[in-house]
């Protein structure tokens, strides 16, 4: 089979091969993240309802399982509006500038050791940048609209990022002070040992502050101010519909997703098992039974798994917390976030130089 | 002190946590939505639905044509017009009630001293044509008709707090 198909394209030249192949994973690979945000907006749609006393969606297929792609398909039939004195050509790239960063971000992202699509050394930064542009779909979508509401959503948004990516960014220092690398397989791979050995205790006051921005930055609840449908009706969104409102919401749960996996490989150990190192619990043999033993050791499940645990955790956030009022939240991010992310990277100096085990020798 | 507890509280996240507890508990309690189509909540026999025009078991009606509940309705959604029949008694010639402006509160039903008109137990209808809404004396008699044992039942079990 394989051979056959060897003869069959022996007279491509390797590099182009290479290439079709590389584009049929990406194909394979954004499929697959698309199909993933839908059911994002499907759990969410449930665990906000169960937290709610309510079921949730069930009535497109078992449990409701088809209704993202009734709401996909809904969407896609839907006229585009264009406002009037809209700028027709920021209007129409604003969304696919908030969708495009959200997915290029995955290049970088290592699924287990060297599964992922480049394993570049600027890896972190490559990540910083590309959740940043995705900013400028928001403040482009409600500059072109020309609309107050829209206007007004894109300016917290503007504020907000800027606010948040600070602390975000020094929270990604400290990673990167304990990991002594940019490379995100590296950075993985510095955390191991066992689940105590992974980021999340070490850097407890930068994982937190981390997954707050990160909460702040993808503009959800308790943050959604961007939004905030009580004041500002849809924020930055208003005036789009069909489509363009899809992209817009695709975007936003894409951004979910990856800032869930970030934390995941930053923090929790990316593709490490927390099983893995604890000793007499689970002595190494249990990780060469068949079947069973693949399930236990290290691989891109537990990434997975971990990645789905901060996709709840989003929804949990919503379902939980009231929406912070405007001042608040910059008190929050300059005063309070910052500050904190600044003590730590200076106490994290002093245990580096100190080189305190078992986390910095 | 108080500024030091303050602290330790936000810094901890413990009221944030005890939020996300109580919420997370509530993921996996009993949900009390109903299925609509499929489930129905319960009705009182005090049920205020679609009216109906009642007959004694004879088959005269027992609408008089006293007019008390058009005098009473606050939505004003009863017309009614009177004439004398053959044998002397009092009858309605129309009996009319425009059901987009009824608010069902019952007053009707309350005021009648005869028991002729009532409100049933039926709200699942809906009109598709302008000029359907208003239900006709013959339409209300067929109602009643139609559900004379449920409208019997319900007066007989609410009769001791008539």
């Amino acid at each position: 089979m394989l051979n056959w198909w060897n003869n069959l394209v022996s007279f491509v030249p390797p590099d182009i091969l290479k290439t079709i192949y590389l584009a049929v994973m990406i194909g394979v690979f954004i499929l697959t993240i698309f199909v993933a945000v839908m059911y994002v907006t499907y759990a969410e749609r449930k665990v906000i309802g169960y937290m709610q006393v309510r079921i949730g969606p069930n009535r497109v297929g078992p449990r409701g399982i088809g209704q993202p792609i009734a709401d996909a398909l809904k969407l896609l039939f839907k006229e585009m509006i264009l406002p009037q004195d809209a700028d027709r050509f920021l209007f129409r790239i604003a969304p696919m500038l908030s969708m495009i960063p959200a997915l290029a971000a995955w290049a970088v992202i290592p699924f287990a050791e060297n599964w992922n699509f480049s394993n570049i050394n600027a890896g972190l930064l490559y990540i910083l940048a590309m959740t940043s542009l995705g900013v400028y779909g928001v403040i482009i979508a409600g500059w072109a609209s020309n609309s107050k509401y829209a206007l007004l959503g894109a300016l917290r948004s503007a504020a907000q990022i800027v606010a948040y990516e600070i602390a975000m960014g020094f929270a990604l220092v400290g990673v990167l002070m304990a990991s002594g690398s940019l490379n995100l397989g590296e950075i993985v791979l510095a955390q191991q040992g066992n689940i105590f050995n992974w980021y999340w205790l070490p850097l407890l006051p930068l994982f937190l502050t981390y997954l707050i921005s990160g909460v702040a930055e993808t503009n959800r609840a308790p943050f959604d101010v961007v939004e905030g449908e009580s004041e500002i009706v849809a924020g930055f969104h208003v005036e789009y519909s069909g489509m363009g409102f899809a992209l817009f919401f695709l975007a936003e749960y894409a951004n979910i997703i990856l800032i869930s996996a970030l934390t995941a490989l930053l923090f929790l150990g990316g593709w490490l098992s927390p099983l893995e190192g604890l000793g007499p619990l689970f002595p190494a043999h249990l990780f060469h039974l068949p079947y069973i033993g693949a399930l236990l050791a290290s691989g891109p499940h537990w990434f997975i798994a971990k990645t789905c645990f901060f996709i709840f955790c989003f929804l949990w956030f919503r379902a939980t917390f009231p929406r912070y009022r405007y001042d608040q939240i910059m008190r929050l991010g300059w005063k309070i976030l910052l500050p904190i992310t600044l003590i730590w990277i200076f106490v994290e100096g002093v245990l580096l130089y100190f080189e305190v085990a078992p986390w910095f020798d | 002190m108080k500024n030091l507890l303050h602290l330790f509280r936000s810094f901890t996240l413990l009221e944030l946590l005890r939020g996300m507890r109580l919420t997370g508990k509530r993921l996996t309690t009993k949900k009390f939505t109903v299925q609509y189509p499929e489930e129905k909540t319960p009705q009182s026999p005090r049920f205020r639905g679609l009216h109906a025009l009642r007959r004694y078991p004879s088959g005269e009606e027992r609408c008089i044509g006293c007019k008390l509940c058009e005098a009473v309705c606050p939505a004003l959604a009863i017309t009614i017009d009177t004439e004398e029949r053959e044998d002397g008694s009092r009858r309605t010639t129309r009996y009319d009630i425009d059901l987009f402006k009824c608010v069902y509160c019952g007053f009707c039903e309350e005021s009648c001293p005869v028991d002729a008109i009532v409100e049933t137990r039926i709200f699942e209808y809906s009109f598709f044509e302008r000029g359907t809404q208003i239900m006709t004396k013959d339409m209300l008699l067929d109602v009643g008709l139609k559900h004379e044992e449920q409208i019997a039942a319900d007066r007989l079990a609410e009769s001791a707090y008539r």
